[in-house]
């Protein structure tokens, strides 16, 4: 049945050699690039829009370490994301510490959290794999309607940005935007070390053939699990820094709609590519700002993108730009 | 008969009731995506969307047309159901030669489209759907009042689960379907049309979910949102059953309900969370689900 499977869609034959710390030489570009574009973004365009688009880039790679490395299609990444939030503001308000203790505490749950739905989630594949995931985040999403450092409806409101390392202010966009910048690079960089080091190879093996990975002698279920904690972790750091740069937490970002939402960008720019997740979160982000006065129809808009994407535009941007130039990115 | 366990009998049925009556619309959505499934491979996501515009289907028809309940209960499910069939034939068909999962995406894509225009049009809050004059009052049961209406839910839910069972175990068309279960390839080769069985296997699948939306209407309030939280509940009863057993789906939706209902009177602040709580114990005891295969 499956001519065509989730890995032959999105990795374009590859013909270009190793570069520099594992990047192809195109993507070494593309990184530059990047780099480029985080420096001088700032100067074009609205921080806090930007720190928004970052937060979310990193959200979406976090999510394509799964489905584009690992092939295990989470559709409750909304519950790491959105506990990542509510713990780095509580532990940023309430509790007063610096924000990165914030952010880092935020990730420690998100990846504790997890742990367990892995634990639980792995023993099941395809498309339960996915049902298991959003049942497990809707019940983090009830959850979080109830407990009481949540806020409830109201949310946890007002959480200080504090000062980097105790000493670094970083109540202005400006500094703020460095401190998000860094995150994200930092965040960015360890996926793709992962993705490229040899426990990242035993990923691929697992996506492109699990039975012959077991008779390899890989214990894939441990794999698979270490995979789900990195990027429920990474999708908490993603979630913990976007909470201190809007100074809120809210249900929204535990809603199933949220989980939604990193599975499109990942679609949009390209599942299985090191900067699709960024580019289909710049295009969603940038689409949500200037859509978001029509309402519901954000909806239907999204819907749509997400039916022309899975109907005729299965490679993501990056991943047809890619196939375009033959190369990797 | 005042107190059970310390609970007041009124209070323990009415919520007994509910379960049951939450139970019956668990049953038959999730009898149709295990019957969607069986055949098509593809978690059908829009299925509370469908749902949703059963219940609007109902609305429609009493407030534009004129025509009443048992119309709706009639007409909707075809409506609906034509819907997905024509879903099926423009999109989903592309897909089956695809991983699974990109049926799910776009099932979901398509599920955001529905409501987000029932939302533009509707708004998000309610609109009411009147109990049928037949079916109002309550019959005095001695322990307690039960309204017409939900008893009747619950027996036309029993009812239409029982009639899908029937005619997939006893039927030669449900032998068909069962077969191209099983290996499709074959029963093509044995000169069944079995594109056009998938086809038709959808819109009946979706027309069951329109047919619980219709009975949902005059419980719940008609709204665009009706059918996605919904939907992720009876995800989860699809795991804890499995989808290899018809009655397997139906026992179970019907059992979640009422222990949802039971955990309303014993732990209220569980209640939201106590279906998914047994999904994760299920899967790491029987990871295949209790009534599934392998």
């Amino acid at each position: 049945m499956a001519s065509e499977t989730t890995a032959d869609a999105i990795v374009p034959a590859a013909r270009d050699g190793r570069g520099i710390w594992g990047f192809t030489r195109p993507q070494l570009v593309a990184l530059l690039v990047l780099a480029a574009m985080l420096v001088a973004g700032p100067y074009f365009l609205y921080p806090v829009f930007l720190m928004k688009l970052l937060c979310f880039a990193l959200f979406a790679c976090a999510f394509n370490l799964l489905i584009g490395y690992v092939g295990l299609l989470s559709f409750g990444h909304a519950a790491y994301f959105g506990m990542g939030g509510y713990i780095a503001g509580h532990v940023a308000k309430v509790w007063g510490f610096t924000p990165e203790v914030a952010v880092l505490a935020g990730a420690v749950v998100a990846g504790l959290q997890g742990w367990v739905f892995g634990w639980i989630a792995i023993r099941r594949a395809g498309i339960y794999f996915a049902m298991i995931t959003l049942a497990l985040a809707q019940m983090i999403y009830f959850f979080c309607v109830q407990a009481p450092f949540t806020g409830g409806e109201d949310g946890i409101q007002a959480i200080p940005r504090g000062s980097f390392l105790g000493s670094m202010g970083l109540s202005s966009d400006w500094s703020m935007y460095w401190f998000v910048a860094g995150i994200f690079m930092i965040g960015f960089l360890l996926i793709h070390r992962i993705i490229h080091s040899p426990y990242g190879q035993v990923l691929k093996a697992i996506r492109e053939n699990e039975p012959r990975a077991i008779s390899l002698g890989y214990r894939t279920e441990d794999y698979k699990l270490v995979a789900f904690i990195l990027s429920a972790t990474l999708a908490g750091v993603a979630g913990g820094t976007k909470a201190l740069v809007f100074g809120i937490a809210t249900l929204t970002d535990v809603h199933w709609a949220m989980s939604g939402e990193v599975v499109l960008m990942t679609l949009v720019g390209g599942l299985g590519t090191v900067f699709g997740p960024v580019v289909g979160a710049a295009v969603i982000v940038t689409m949500q700002n200037y859509l978001a006065e029509m309402g519901a129809w954000v909806t239907v808009i999204q819907g749509g993108i997400f039916v022309a994407c899975v109907l005729a535009f299965r490679r993501g941007i990056v991943g047809e730009i890619a196939n375009l130039l033959r190369v990797r990115l | 008969m005042d107190e059970i366990f310390g609970i007041p009998a009124p209070l323990l049925f009415g919520q007994l009731l509910l379960g049951l009556i939450n139970g019956a619309f668990y049953a038959m959505l999730s009898l149709g995506l295990a019957v969607i499934f069986g055949l098509l491979n593809i978690i059908n996501f829009t299925h509370g969307a469908q749902f949703m515009m059963g219940a609007f289907a109902a609305w429609m028809l009493l407030e534009w047309a004129g025509l009443g309940y048992w119309w709706a209960l009639l007409l909707a499910p075809i409506i609906v159901g034509a819907t997905g069939v024509i879903t099926e034939r423009l999109m989903i068909r592309r897909l089956y030669k695809l991983d699974h999962l990109y049926g799910l995406l776009l099932t979901f894509g398509i599920g955001l489209i529905i409501e987000g225009i029932f939302r533009n049009e509707f708004g998000s809050s309610g609109l009411p759907y009147r109990i049928p004059p037949q079916l109002q009052g309550s019959w005095d049961l001695g322990f307690m009042f039960l309204p017409i209406y939900r008893g009747w839910v619950v027996i036309f839910a029993l009812f239409a689960c029982l009639a899908t069972w029937l005619v997939i175990e006893k039927t030669r068309l449900g032998a068909y379907l069962r077969a191209a279960t099983e290996n499709a390839t074959l029963v093509q080769a044995f000169g069944v049309n079995v594109p056009r069985m998938i086809t038709l296997t959808y819109g009946a699948g979706v027309g069951l979910a329109a047919l619980a939306g219709v009975l949902a209407a005059p419980i719940y309030s008609v709204n665009p949102q009706m059918g996605s939280n919904l939907i992720i509940v009876v995800f989860a009863v699809v795991v804890i059953g499995g989808m290899g057993s018809i009655l397997g789906s139906v026992l179970t939706g019907f059992g979640l309900g009422i222990v949802e209902g039971l955990t309303k009177v014993f732990w209220p602040e569980a209640s939201a969370t106590v279906i998914f709580v047994i999904m994760a114990i299920v899967l790491l005891a029987r990871p295949a689900g209790l009534f599934g295969r392998g």
